[in-house]
């Protein structure tokens, strides 16, 4: 049974732990709650120090000197971490939406149980879960047959699909829309798509926001297509996590690419430590603010997912 | 029931309403799974299309393997693949379940669920922000290990050049990624039992632990299963991200760290070997799916409503 509510009480007041228990197990999760976070805000801080701290006594949670130098840095270079920003948003809001629309359509047809095909289809997207082509046929496949080196369609034709997804809408489909609304449209006259556009999707949001919040973070999360597709010929179209590690080893990717003139006084002078976890820093801070509040949909995906409705 | 095979004119809307995902299967999954054959090839390509080149690639039957398996390459991927994900799967049920109990039990609702949040944020990062964690900790000079021995009066470490350490630091890391993760799975078992069991067991005199041990496990013992078996069943993946990003590429770590996915990477990517890298790739997907296949034919002999199919 999916619950939003994961606290639900198991447990009255007759029933619980001692207290000793609690301040015991209270404690723990504290610790783990902190260990879960701290590096964050580790990395946080770093990209506050000042250069000549980190110099001196390295990275540390006490500086000696803060400095916004790394993200004043970073702003000189927005043209770079900018386009790759812009092309993790785009590759992230054009991948969802069309995740979306492959992944319910295919859903829904499931959630059919008087499809011809349903059987058919169900074992076609169920195979792949057990077997896969590997990755040196995937890459062979998706660059020399389906053409799609240096695309952007590499970074989101991929990724797109999930079987586990798949299982999910269909089990949300099939709980949630009752078959008297489907059989009332089709009484009407209404074609099927008339039907899963119109009557089913109005009515799926909260599946589609967590399936869509599935692929969102995906999507912005995902470097391994950028990787093995987009060649260093093509470098305006790596995406903000791609970025990062590109830069791993050197920041003259950044410098390189950039329109405007840093001259070289300035990059040996320049903050690489302090900028290196700025870079992080951007990265991270959407998803750290955001997924706290998207909590209860990946929740309940999960659930019905893992538990199989 | 033997379906009637007429085609229903909501059947063909349905169908076309699934066409675009079955083209996605078809492209992204079949094709590569069909060109899986270029284990067994010397692939050249002669021809400008790619099918054809593969067609015409001289057949070599077990080469690519046995000479895959003449480099001592071959014995450590595995060995690394099979050993790491043994504890992974091992820890990735026990240390999420039992949390998953404990905090449960916490007499704040409100602490816990600030926990819980907070233990997610790992699973919301990229492996390649993660890498970048560890280096704060782990760089050699300016890393907060390093720093803090060096304050004991002991030496700092050159951690990534000593291979002894890092089984113990990728099993870390993975299982602080992913136990929020696992304790949300558990926990939405475990607030989905029925609270009377419990209370009934108090009546009769139960101690929490008793509880614990004859209420709680057996109810979740069908998620574990499943849980159990999809880990068993990809027992010859690891997580790319992981295995290739945290060890940032240091050769002496090589041994330490390289599993197949990584492997196969490198010898496609950087070696340009396809033979290798598609013969492991290849046994990689036949192991697979053998192992999955038989974890669920296992558990359906002992419970056939926990398998997957």
């Amino acid at each position: 049974m999916a619950k939003d509510d994961l606290f639900s009480s198991t447990v009255t007041r007759f029933n619980r732990i001692s207290t000793p228990t609690n301040i015991l197990f209270s404690l723990i999760f504290i610790a783990l709650a902190l260990i879960a976070v701290v590096p964050l805000i580790f990395v946080i801080i770093i990209s506050f120090s000042s250069a000549s701290s980190i110099q001196r006594i390295g990275y540390s949670f006490f500086p000696k000197s803060w400095s916004a130098e790394a993200y004043k840095y970073l702003w000189n270079l927005r043209d770079v971490i900018g386009r790759s920003f812009l092309v993790s948003v785009g590759i992230t809001v054009v991948g969802t939406l069309l995740g979306l629309f492959l992944n319910a359509t295919m859903g829904y047809v499931l959630s059919r149980r008087n499809f011809v095909l349903r059987n058919f289809f169900t074992k076609l997207i169920f195979i792949p879960m057990l077997f896969s082509g590997g990755l040196v046929s995937t890459y062979l496949i998706n660059t020399q047959v389906l053409k799609l080196g240096n695309t952007y369609w590499a970074l989101i034709l991929p990724i797109a699909v999930s079987s586990f997804y798949i299982i999910v809408l269909r089990t949300f489909f099939q709980t949630t829309v009752p078959d008297s609304l489907i059989e009332s449209g089709k009484i009407d006259g209404a074609s099927q798509f008339t039907i899963f556009f119109r009557i089913v999707l109005p009515i799926s949001l909260p599946g589609l926001a967590t399936i869509g919040l599935f692929l969102s973070f995906g999507y912005w999360n995902s470097w391994f297509p950028a990787m093995l597709y987009i060649q260093s010929t093509h470098q305006h179209m790596y995406p903000l996590q791609y970025v990062l590690m590109s830069i791993e080893r050197n920041l003259q990717f950044l410098t390189q690419n950039s329109q405007f003139m840093i001259p070289d006084e300035a990059l040996r002078r320049l903050p690489t430590e302090s900028v290196r976890m700025a870079i992080v820093v951007i990265v991270v801070i959407p998803i750290a603010l955001a997924y706290p509040f998207f909590q209860r949909y990946f929740i309940s995906g999960l659930t019905i997912g893992a538990i199989k409705g | 029931m033997k379906r009637k095979h007429r085609f229903r004119k909501e059947d063909v809307e349905l169908f076309l309403l699934a066409l675009p995902t079955v083209v996605w299967y078809i492209l992204f999954c079949y094709l590569p799974m069909f060109g899986i054959i270029i284990a067994f090839k010397q692939f050249r390509p002669t021809e400008s299309n790619f099918i054809m080149s593969l067609i015409k690639s001289k057949f070599v039957g077990f080469d690519n393997f046995k000479f895959l398996f003449a480099t001592p390459d071959a014995g450590i991927i595995f060995r690394n693949t099979l050993a790491y994900n043994a504890v992974f799967i091992v820890l990735g049920i026990v240390i999420p379940v039992t949390l998953a109990i404990m905090i449960s039990q916490l007499h704040s609702q409100k602490l816990a669920k600030v926990c819980q949040t907070a233990m997610f944020l790992p699973h919301f990062l990229s492996w390649v922000v993660v890498s970048y964690f560890v280096f704060a900790f782990l760089s050699i000079d300016k890393g907060l290990i390093n720093q803090l021995l060096k304050t004991m009066g002991r030496n700092p470490v050159e951690w990534y050049m000593q291979p002894q350490y890092w089984p113990y630091i990728l099993t870390l890391l993975h299982v602080w990624k992913s136990v929020g993760y696992g304790m949300v799975v558990y926990l939405a078992s475990i607030s989905g039992i029925d609270i009377n069991l419990y209370e009934a067991a108090l009546i009769d005199g139960a101690t929490k632990w008793q509880q614990v041990k004859y209420i709680t496990l057996p109810m979740l013992k069908p998620i574990i299963t499943i849980m159990f078996i999809l880990s068993v069943g990809s027992i010859f993946s690891s997580d790319f991200g992981l295995f290739y990003n945290i060890p940032r590429n240091s050769g002496p770590l090589i041994n330490a760290t390289q599993t197949i996915d990584v492997y196969v990477y490198k010898a496609l990517m950087g070696m340009n070997n396809i033979g290798f890298s598609s013969a492991a790739a290849f046994l990689q997907s036949i192991f697979g799916f053998i192992t999955i296949t038989t974890a669920n034919w296992v558990v359906r002999k002992i419970d056939p409503n926990n398998s997957l199919f």
